[in-house]
């Protein structure tokens, strides 16, 4: 399958990332702040992967390197065969629009669009999408799909974006703090949501969360210290959402 | 330094290139404000004092011939000061390399009185005629200037039949000549000279030893101005006085006040919208920096400033905005005003222009712009610093949104996702929208009344030009005579058409209103002259009664039916009583009409001609202008074409000017409405787009909703200030009446079009400068914050 302008057969090794010796410096003034320092990744297809870590230890900067909002100083970051840590600008706005999918902790709808037209902004602009009517109805908004933003609650704004980015068959979902802005019960349903979607549509998930206790619903659970992974564990047995409390 | 001034000076520099479009906008609107009303007022002072300097006369009169002893009866008269008596003869000029007669008017003057008299010379080049000195003249510096001539020069005339030749010694400035022409309101620096020489001589060319054909009067002050008229008229009526008349009506007075007039309307209307425009933008600019600054507001009032140092510390940041726009604006307003003072000193001949900028205008047009500022900024902040910290401080609520009308109706399919954001934004908030495309259509209107003036004099030169007067050639006599001067005319070389014309000065007289015109006969099939209305049609003429100019009559304050008074003003005194049959809403003058055998009814001289129109071969025109110059009792050649060409030259120079000053006003205005609308919908939305951007949208269609929605607007304010300008347009009209001729309300297409592009064009630099601006969203602050 080929989606425009990128090529997303997968190199014979079959993996979906491949991160060797990625660094990222920011210069803020005259101080040089060392966000990654040399981390090594590799992640396969349909993997569900929590990422945790203390605040500064490198885990947004991580996602926004593989979500396509930022660029490397230095070391190796390839999707597929696509060298993301060299890409223009057109090429990681490609990237982000087809393969793709971002779930903010703050929903990032657009207030003046509908449920479902907040869907369709993505849909209009990938070949071969979800209808927008099918990906709210994944999460569970099939009824709510011609509510604007303000006419729905947290949770179920939260299931908009997740819709929002699933709409388009992205190869990968992104999750900076899903639940964050949610309460318990709500962020229970909304990580059920993203559960599904690793099962039944294969797409392999990226949580970055504060919460170790969603680390149960994983394939593998990565810590970050300090800008590096600092230990890796896989869960022989992945626990349902409705099986995690915090 | 305080903390909160230094976040004032942070905050400034962070906005330096909105706070510089706003300040521009300011010293625009008060640059235009101070500029126009310093302009007028330093020309009325120019006016006044030279005026004063040169004792310019309160009242004029023109006879046939009287005796130097009427002069000492005027001088005996109750109020008046001073008298002079003079001899005034219009010739044709022969210059040396000159063609086309040029008209003279020959002023002769005791050389005593040349500098000291009443209408004092102010010598510029060379020396005065010494008393008795054979043939030497001084002459205007306009024409001296127009023609190349200055002291040595030689000019020769047919007086009383004789041609004689004068060497010109000097070259000087008269207050009765500041606008220099024989009549109406173009300046005829070149086909005009007025000529000063020695009465004594001139009275012995034309015979006139011993008597007067002029006078001018200077009142003293506090006395009658109409007594003394009134008493003028009587004793002067005998000699063949075509009325007395106050300074009111003598032409160059005339022409400077309607100018400055028009000038103080256009100065008045014109940069008082621009001030109100410029003050809204601020307004809006404010309000919506301050709503951006929210969550600041809401820190600095949970730190314990209060709300009235909060305002405080906007209000300073408007005012700081403010007094550059200010200072900037005196710039402004010295640049334009000596530009335009200098421009009228090109067809207004004062001794010197000393411009300068009043203080209390100055003081008026500050106050006016900080109190309308500050108000305006207090109004705006008021909204957001009034908030307690702890409501600040949460985000605002979500901003509610709706289906639009258009998708309620049903249509809301055919739209795609972007537009249908654009459509609910604008439908959310309709005032946001309507005060940006309120400020783009002010501005637009700005552009079209100023540059709409070519469009109404190209259209009067036209109509006046062309369709009322096909003739090339009108030629005036000094005296009426025999129609078959005609006949002699047809015989000249190159005529092809000479039809005669007959016009009598008249005083027209309703009740206790009085105007001096002309009263014209009308053939009944004029070929040269056309009496047209302001469509162009053809004005039929009725066999009795007269017809009027719209506004000879609206100034008579006559209706059709009325009956008009006409005091003849040539020959015998006498008055006829005509009925008004109909008016004409003819361009220029303000003439009555009457047919041509009335006409001649009336003068009661028989058939006589005062003037003809010819048309000429273009071929030999040369030929037929020298002829002109040996036909006796011309007192003027008039060719359409040497007038029109520099009319055309002054108009044009002026224009461009006018239309270069208001064009980049009107795109500095469009440039602050529009960059700055754009600017702050950026702030407002940087965290939407960036999301947008996140989504995988690239940077051109993320611009496109922004820009869009500037775009809409732009579209929508152009018909808006299309209809704005054309309302301006019409006010300008109907504040300034101009008595020479008639503003017609013409605004062609060419004038729209170019406000369209000019907004264009300042829609497309704002629009490039934000589109650059997209490049600094910052996609991973919309992952961690909230709106």
């Amino acid at each position: 399958m080929t989606s425009r302008g990128i090529r997303i057969d997968a190199p014979p090794t079959g993996l979906l990332f491949h991160v060797h010796g990625l660094t990222k410096v920011y210069r803020m003034g005259e101080v040089e702040v060392r966000a990654l320092s040399g981390v090594d990744l590799d992640v396969t297809p349909g993997e569900f992967i929590v990422l945790l870590g203390a605040s500064g230890s490198g885990k947004s900067t991580l996602l926004n390197i593989l979500g396509g909002l930022d660029t490397a100083t230095s070391g190796e970051v390839r999707w597929r065969d696509l060298d993301l840590a060299h890409a223009d600008e057109a090429t990681l706005t490609r990237y982000r629009r087809h393969s793709v999918g971002f779930v903010f902790q703050f929903y990032n709808l657009v207030s003046s669009l509908t449920a479902r037209e907040n869907v369709e902004l993505v849909t209009d602009l990938c070949e071969n999408p979800m209808p927008a009517a099918q990906a709210l109805q994944w999460v569970g908004l099939a009824e709510r799909q011609d509510h604007f933003p303000a006419q729905l609650s947290g949770g179920e704004q939260q299931r908009v974006a997740i819709a929002r980015a699933v709409a388009k068959r992205p190869d990968l979902l992104l999750c900076d703090e899903p639940t964050g802005a949610l309460d318990y019960q709500t962020g229970k349903l909304v990580l059920e949501v993203l559960a599904r979607i690793n099962q039944e549509l294969g797409t392999t998930v990226i949580v970055i969360t504060h919460n170790a206790a969603i680390a149960g619903m994983a394939d593998r659970v990565l810590r970050m210290v300090d800008g590096r992974i600092g230990a890796q564990t896989r869960n022989a047995h992945r626990l349902r959402p409705e099986e995690l409390s915090w | 330094m305080k903390a909160l001034d230094r976040k004032l000076v942070r905050d400034l520099r962070a906005i330096w290139a909105q706070a510089l479009t706003i300040a521009l906008v300011i010293a625009c609107g008060t640059g235009g404000f101070i500029g126009s009303f310093a302009t007028y007022e330093s020309l009325m002072d120019a006016r006044d004092t030279y005026y004063r300097d040169a004792r310019f006369a309160d009242l004029f009169a023109y006879v046939k011939r009287a005796p130097e002893s009427v002069g000492d009866e005027l001088r005996a008269l109750p109020g008046v000061a001073v008298v002079q008596t003079r001899l005034v003869w219009d010739v044709q000029l022969d210059v040396p390399g000159v063609v086309q007669p040029v008209m003279g008017r020959f002023i002769g003057v005791a050389p005593r009185e040349f500098e000291r008299g009443l209408n004092g010379l102010q010598l510029r080049a060379g020396r005065l005629p010494a008393a008795g000195e054979r043939d030497t003249v001084v002459i205007n510096e306009s024409f001296a200037r127009a023609r190349g001539l200055g002291p040595g020069s030689m000019l020769t005339a047919v007086l009383n039949g004789r041609l004689q030749t004068f060497t010109v010694t000097g070259v000087a400035l008269s207050p009765e000549f500041i606008f220099a022409t024989r009549e109406g309101a173009m300046p005829d620096d070149q086909w005009f000279g007025v000529v000063w020489t020695d009465r004594e001589r001139l009275a012995a060319s034309l015979s006139m030893q011993g008597a007067f054909n002029a006078v001018s009067v200077r009142l003293l002050p506090g006395a009658s101005e109409s007594a003394v008229l009134a008493e003028m008229d009587r004793r002067l009526a005998r000699y063949g006085s075509r009325g007395a008349f106050s300074r009111e009506w003598q032409i160059s007075h005339r022409i400077i006040t309607q100018e400055l007039g028009q000038w103080q309307v256009m100065g008045s209307v014109l940069p008082s919208f621009f001030l109100a425009v410029s003050v809204f933008v601020l307004n809006i600019v404010m309000s919506r920096l301050v709503t951006t600054q929210r969550d600041q507001v809401a820190a600095l009032k949970a730190m314990g400033y209060s709300t009235a140092q909060v305002r405080l510390h906007y209000l300073e940041l408007a005012a700081v905005i403010v007094a550059l726009g200010l200072v900037l604006g005196i710039g402004v307003g010295w640049w334009m005003g000596t530009a335009v003072t200098g421009l009228y000193a090109g067809f207004f001949h004062f001794p010197s222009y000393r411009f300068a900028l009043p203080p209390d205008v100055v003081a008026l047009a500050w106050a006016i712009t900080i109190a309308a500022g500050m108000a305006g900024t207090w109004y705006a902040v008021h909204a957001t610093v009034s908030l307690s910290p702890a409501q600040a401080m949460r985000p605002a609520a979500p901003p509610e949104f709706r289906a639009t009308l258009m998708e309620r109706l049903g249509l809301g399919r055919v739209l795609g996702v972007v537009p249908k954001m654009i459509a609910r934004s604008f439908e959310r908030r309709p005032l946001r929208a309507t005060v940006t495309v309120l400020g783009v259509a002010g501005s637009v209107a700005v552009l079209i009344s100023g540059i709409w003036w070519r469009d109404a004099m190209d259209y009067l030169v036209d109509i006046s030009f062309f369709a009322a007067q096909p003739a090339d050639v009108q030629i005036g006599f000094v005296e009426p005579q025999a129609p078959r001067v005609v006949h002699d005319i047809r015989h000249l070389p190159g005529v092809m058409q000479a039809e005669g014309t007959r016009a009598l000065p008249v005083k027209a007289v309703a009740g206790h209103r009085s105007v001096r015109t002309a009263l014209q006969g009308v053939g009944p099939q004029p070929l040269l002259r056309r009496f047209l209305d302001a469509q162009g049609r053809p004005i039929p003429m009725p066999p009795n009664g007269v017809v009027m100019s719209q506004r000879l009559a609206q100034r008579l304050r006559l209706g059709t039916g009325d009956v008009v008074t006409l005091e003849l003003l040539e020959g015998e005194p006498r008055q006829v009583e005509l009925t008004l049959v109909g008016t004409v809403d003819d361009l220029m003058g303000q003439a009555a009409y009457v047919d041509l055998d009335e006409l001649h009814r009336i003068a009661g001289d028989g058939p006589r001609v005062s003037g003809a129109f010819v048309t000429i071969d273009p071929r030999q025109r040369d030929e037929f202008m020298r002829a002109t110059k040996r036909l006796p009792g011309v007192a003027f050649v008039w060719a359409k074409q040497a007038t029109l060409q520099s009319f055309r030259d002054t108009s044009q120079r002026n224009l461009l000017f006018f239309t270069s000053i208001l064009t980049a006003f009107a795109a500095t205005i469009a440039v602050g409405v529009v960059y700055n609308s754009a600017r702050i919908a950026l702030a407002e939305r940087a965290w939407e787009l960036a999301t947008l951007r996140v989504l995988g949208l690239s940077k051109r269609e993320v611009s496109s909703i922004l820009l869009g929605e500037l775009a809409i607007e732009l579209v929508v304010a152009l018909p808006i200030g299309y209809v704005l300008g054309y309302l301006l347009a019409a006010l300008l009209v109907a504040f300034t009446h101009p008595d020479t001729f008639r503003i017609p309300l013409i605004i062609w297409p060419r004038t729209y079009a170019y406000a369209g592009l000019t907004m264009l064009g300042a829609g497309l630099a704002s629009a490039w400068l934000v589109h650059r601006r997209m490049d600094r969203l910052d996609m991973v602050a919309v992952l961690k914050t909230r709106e």
